[in-house]
């Protein structure tokens, strides 16, 4: 069934989301129980079923507010269609470059095989990579805003290319008008003094992974020789934190079966002075740090606990920056925006070292997804069309669920790997962002409360 | 309101026919990267 409205609960405040008008409203027992039944017409059913429980002058009551709200638009909207905004053809405006297929750790759930892809190790040259920036600068239309975000494996290790790199695209800015956005990701090892001065200089946000707790940390991701890395990267970390303001990177980490208390990883962060992170599931098939289903309810109590605690560091005035329970919800993205989603395919693209091109990163190595190179262009023009076309309306499960115009419909990367077929989601995946999507309404519809 | 109290001023709507402008940043969701959906994002142009 098609949901067109969505419940639920965060400790004793009930929620009910209006999916096609994005209304977040905060309601009273009465007025959740009357949500069970109420289709928008039907008030003497509610009525009839409800009055042994509540007052009819109460239950007449809430029908009114709840007549008002469908006639503000805000209670059962009528359904959103692909918006004529949404063009045929997407405008590739980000990448991904593999500026290094290698890696000096050996992080066990690593979908890049650390580094190989599969195939050799290899760095990216001078030439591939400008190829590249050429590449963005005339597919990316009247856009201004451009991004490149520097990866790999570890994009630390092709440090020669990295700058020239940088500093070629800043000439170029000059010379278009666009505006680069660069990031880069990084497990730290390499963060010397030197790299740090250049990230910083040259305005490139840095993102940056660790697991929270040592143990947790040092169990998945060790370093070649099989020893942590905990140690050595944490003063990194702090040593960039610092020398930026504290500002322009944010801290990931990546949670697994082993770690399902994750809200303790989470704060391990915060006490060591980071104050924008995430935490993200672990996708792995056939491994035994794997999520499975049977793990959700375990995860969906974790997630509440993370609200607790988020909320309780704020209150206590040491409030940090997560990831997914940030949402803007007067100002979020436009429906079109909400269909491209991740835009992998049709506007991102990722580049091998060797100057091929993929949706993105995930599929680097997948050769039935190979698009083409940097050099020649898209030679499988078929793909950037499948891909634009591969959106919440047109995916059967994504059609009907609630989450659709938040989560944009998954990522196409773990649908191919657990189902084959880009157009059927990752079941984990959306079970997760669902859970996910609430926390992140209830916390800032608690935090518009306060204000 | 009594019962009810609504807390955004909804706009999904009204972007049916003005948005698609582009300039947002891209929104991969998977762990490895910025994992940011388009859920977590903010509009370029309204902000
Ligand atoms: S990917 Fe999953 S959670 Fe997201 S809209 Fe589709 S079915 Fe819903
Ligand atoms: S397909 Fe998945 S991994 Fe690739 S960009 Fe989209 S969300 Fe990210």
């Amino acid at each position: 069934m098609k949901e067109n409205i969505h419940k639920f609960h965060y400790k004793d405040i009930y929620f009910l989301l209006d999916v096609n008008s994005g209304a977040v409203h905060v309601v009273d027992v009465m007025t959740a129980d009357i949500m069970d039944i109420f289709d928008g017409h039907n008030d003497e059913t509610v009525i009839a079923q409800l009055s042994g429980i509540y007052k009819i002058s109460e239950l007449a009551e809430v029908l009114s507010e709840l007549h008002e709200l469908i006639n503000k638009g805000q209670l059962f909207a009528p359904d959103i269609d692909v918006p004529p905004v949404f063009s045929e053809k997407g405008i590739v405006k980000s990448m991904c470059l593999l500026v290094a297929h290698d890696c000096n750790l050996r992080c066990k759930y690593c979908f890049a095989d650390s580094g190989e892809f599969g195939a050799d190790r290899r760095l990216m040259n001078n030439e591939v990579g400008e190829a590249a920036v050429e590449y963005i600068i005339r597919h990316s239309g009247n856009r201004q805003h451009c991004e490149i975000d520097f990866f790999g494996g570890e994009p630390l290790v092709n440090m020669p290319v990295v700058r020239h790199l940088t500093e070629y695209i800043r000439n170029r800015e000059k010379e278009t008008g666009k505006i680069f956005k660069l990031t880069l990701t990084t497990n730290g090892m390499l963060l010397t003094d030197e790299n740090i001065a250049f990230l910083n200089d040259n305005n490139i946000s840095v993102v940056i992974s660790l697991d929270g707790r040592k143990e947790v940390h040092d169990r998945m991701r060790p370093d070649v020789g099989g020893n942590g890395t905990y140690d050595r990267v944490i003063s990194n970390f702090k040593k960039l934190v610092k020398s930026r303001n504290d500002e322009n990177y944010y801290m990931r980490g990546t949670y697994t079966k082993y770690n399902l208390d994750f809200t303790k990883d989470v704060l391990s962060m915060a006490k060591e002075g980071f104050d924008i992170l995430s935490m993200e599931p672990v996708v792995a098939k056939d491994a035994d740090y794997a999520i499975l289903k049977s793990d959700l309810p375990r995860i969906f109590a974790e997630y509440d606990k993370l609200v607790d605690a988020y909320l309780q560091y704020k209150s206590e005035g040491k409030g940090f920056f997560f990831f997914h329970f940030n949402m803007d919800l007067s100002n979020g993205p436009c429906v079109a925006k909400r269909l491209s989603g991740c835009g992998a395919g049709h506007e991102y693209y990722a580049v091998a070292a060797n100057g091929d091109m993929y949706p993105c990163h995930q599929f680097v190595g997948r050769n039935k997804y190979l698009l083409g190179n940097v050099f020649d262009g898209v030679k499988n023009t078929d793909l950037p069309q499948y891909f634009r076309n591969c959106h919440v309306l047109n995916k059967e499960k994504c059609r009907d669920c609630w989450a659709r115009f938040f989560c944009s419909g998954g990522c196409h990367a773990n649908a191919d790997l657990f189902n084959g077929d880009i157009y059927k989601p990752y079941e984990i995946g959306c079970e997760l962002q669902k859970k996910r999507l609430e926390c992140a309404i209830a916390v800032q519809a608690i935090n518009n409360m306060e204000k | 309101m009594k019962h009810i109290k609504t807390i955004n001023k909804p706009y999904l709507q009204s972007t049916i026919k003005t948005g698609g402008c582009g300039e947002c940043q891209a929104s991969c969701q998977s762990a490895c990267k910025t994992s940011c959906t388009v859920g977590n994002q903010v509009c370029e142009k309204r902000q």
